[in-house]
């Protein structure tokens, strides 16, 4: 029995008199790739946002590798291993598609405080750079300006920029959300496809739940701020309250 | 697109650019080098203003007192110290400058956007009254005379014809430390660093989650900003042979953000051709017209409404840009 990666005690979050995530329990093993999933509003976002340090929690506490760190700073937690991409796409616009993935490898090596090096002249970090963008298909696009890249380029490097600080925990938040349905399933075979590669431990929040039900052997269902149910995609499938909150007409 | 340019492209015209600067006081009269000079001092001070505005996305309107200490710690180290060495000046006005930057960062970079640009204003108007107001130390609106320096530690002396020295020798002290400060800020921003400082600019909130300090970058580039200013102002003082509170005042750091933007602030050169050009065309102004602030006032607004970015920026976006190396 392995120790948890990841587990959050009475985690709690609430905004105004909506309890966004109200007193939840979630534990995540290391290597595990596992779903996130729930109707908009259920908390899948704000457990996301707490833990990975956007937003502080109102009690509860947060264990990562054993060791408390419900108070710690985004720095610190990055420091650890917790990586995140975003649901509303986050990238460096004006910076080349290139230089978004190794900006991320010059802060995980420590190397940003270099302020009379050139960039470019690091060819370890360009070549590693280059292989993160040639896994994600990126690497035709290399030198153009992460501005305009397609929806579609654009959530596979968000993804990537996160995957280039080599986290322990990968918080993916909607990684196909705005894409057409074509582009759902490549996207999702590259994410886990380097996810599993890389030995990397990875929640998905999705609502697509063709796409979660294929991609991922452990699910979570979250509703109205607490976890409704947490097993198998059989399991899941089966779960009577899952269906009748979620799956709804679909399953029916 | 990244403001970085291969450096083979840029020596391709640099190169020229250098070798007619240093043969122009052989060829114009000594007024023109002078002027010169001038513009070149204002383009450091653009070089270290567009570090903020340009690459870490925060306008300032403040800079009026990093120039203005470095010019007023020439003149105090004249005073109080009675040395006339231009190195020493340089050392004291970086030193002195880097001082109060590092100080009122810590206090702006805390916030972003108009709340930055008010706070920096409202501190170096602080300075600007202390400046003003302080007469027995500052010599208030009067102002500190600043004597002709020794350069390079005493080797190089002003000799009785202070224009000559000015048009030559100083011309060429200054347009080299130019040449040092360019190399320096095009370094820093092409290492590691100023790319964070880009990503902080283009997202604040990825560039914490990819473990960039944002408040902790910022401040150091304010700091280094504060610096280049800073060496500006020291630079400046024995051009202008007296220091006043005018260059403490909020209307010169007014005129620090116009000629970052005429030259293009997405650009490396646009600052220093911004602040270059804007030095002729206030000069001109000034010399021919009693209305020049109206002259310069419809010239820029023309300028700006022309070519909104810069013209560096309009520039190449002109010229046929040969394929970027990957």
């Amino acid at each position: 029995m392995s120790v948890d990666l990841l587990k959050t005690t009475q985690l709690t979050k609430s905004f105004g008199d909506t309890h966004a995530v109200d007193h939840v329990d979630f534990t995540v093993a290391a290597g595990e790739v596992l779903a996130l999933i729930g109707s908009n509003g259920a908390g899948k976002t704000t457990l996301i946002n707490l833990i990975s340090g956007l937003i502080a929690p109102d009690s509860g506490r947060v264990d990562f590798q054993g060791s408390d760190i419900t108070r710690a700073s985004t720095h610190r937690k990055i420091g650890l291993g917790i990586a995140r991409s975003f649901q509303l796409v986050n990238l460096f616009d004006q910076l080349s598609v290139q230089d978004n993935v190794t900006l991320a490898i010059f802060s995980r090596e420590g190397r940003t405080r270099r302020l009379f090096s050139l960039a470019d002249a690091d060819t370890a970090v360009r070549d590693e750079g280059a292989v993160v963008l040639k896994q994600f298909g990126l690497d035709g696009r290399a030198g153009e300006p992460a501005g305009g890249l397609s929806q579609g380029e654009r959530k596979l490097l968000d993804v990537a920029v996160a995957y280039a600080l080599r986290p322990k925990l990968l918080f993916l938040d909607e990684p196909t959300s705005g894409v057409s349905t074509r582009e759902k399933a490549p996207i999702m075979d590259i994410i886990t496809q380097v996810v599993r590669s890389g030995g990397i431990t990875a929640v998905i929040v999705e609502h697509d739940m063709d796409v979660v039900f294929t991609y991922c052997p452990r699910i979570v269902a979250m509703h109205q701020g607490t976890i409704l149910a947490d097993g198998t995609p059989e399991q899941i499938r089966s779960n009577e309250q899952v269906t009748a909150n979620m799956l709804g007409t679909r399953t029916g | 697109m990244s403001p970085a340019a291969p450096p083979r492209r840029v020596l391709a015209w640099s190169v020229p650019v250098l070798a007619a600067l240093i043969g122009l006081p052989f060829v114009v009269p000594p007024y023109q080098t002078v002027l010169l000079s001038y513009g070149l001092v204002l383009a450091i001070a653009a070089l270290g203003f567009n570090l903020l505005l340009g690459y870490t996305g925060l306008l300032s309107f403040g800079h009026s007192a990093y120039f203005g200490v470095g010019a007023y710690a020439v003149a105090f180290i004249v005073k109080y110290m009675k040395l006339e060495s231009m190195e020493a000046f340089l050392v004291g006005g970086i030193l002195a400058s880097g001082a109060v930057a590092a100080i009122f960062g810590l206090l702006c970079v805390r916030y972003t956007k108009i709340f930055f640009g008010i706070l920096t204003m409202a501190l170096s108007q602080v300075l600007w009254s202390l400046a003003f107001k302080f007469f027995w130390v500052t010599g208030g609106s009067d102002g500190l005379r600043v004597p002709t320096p020794t350069l390079l530690g005493g080797l190089v002396r002003a000799g009785n014809d202070k224009f000559e020295f000015l048009s030559h020798r100083y011309y060429f002290y200054v347009l080299a430390i130019f040449v040092v400060s360019v190399v320096i800020m095009w370094v820093i921003v092409h290492s590691p660093f100023g790319r964070a400082l880009q990503a902080i600019r283009d997202n604040e909130t990825r560039a914490e989650f990819v473990g960039v300090q944002v408040w902790h970058y910022r401040w150091v580039a304010f700091l280094i900003s504060g610096m280049f200013t800073g060496l500006a102002g020291a630079l400046w003082v024995p051009l202008n042979g007296l220091t006043t509170p005018d260059i403490l005042h909020w209307t010169f750091s007014g005129k620090m953000v116009f000629f970052t933007v005429l030259g293009g602030f997405q650009t490396f050169f646009g600052p220093i051709v911004g602040a270059i050009i804007f030095n002729y065309l206030e000069t001109y102004a000034v010399g021919h017209t009693v209305y020049w602030q109206m002259v310069l006032g419809i010239v820029l607004v023309v300028l700006v409404l022309a070519l909104p970015a810069g013209i560096v920026g309009t520039l190449r976006r002109l010229l046929p840009r040969p394929a970027r190396a990957v």
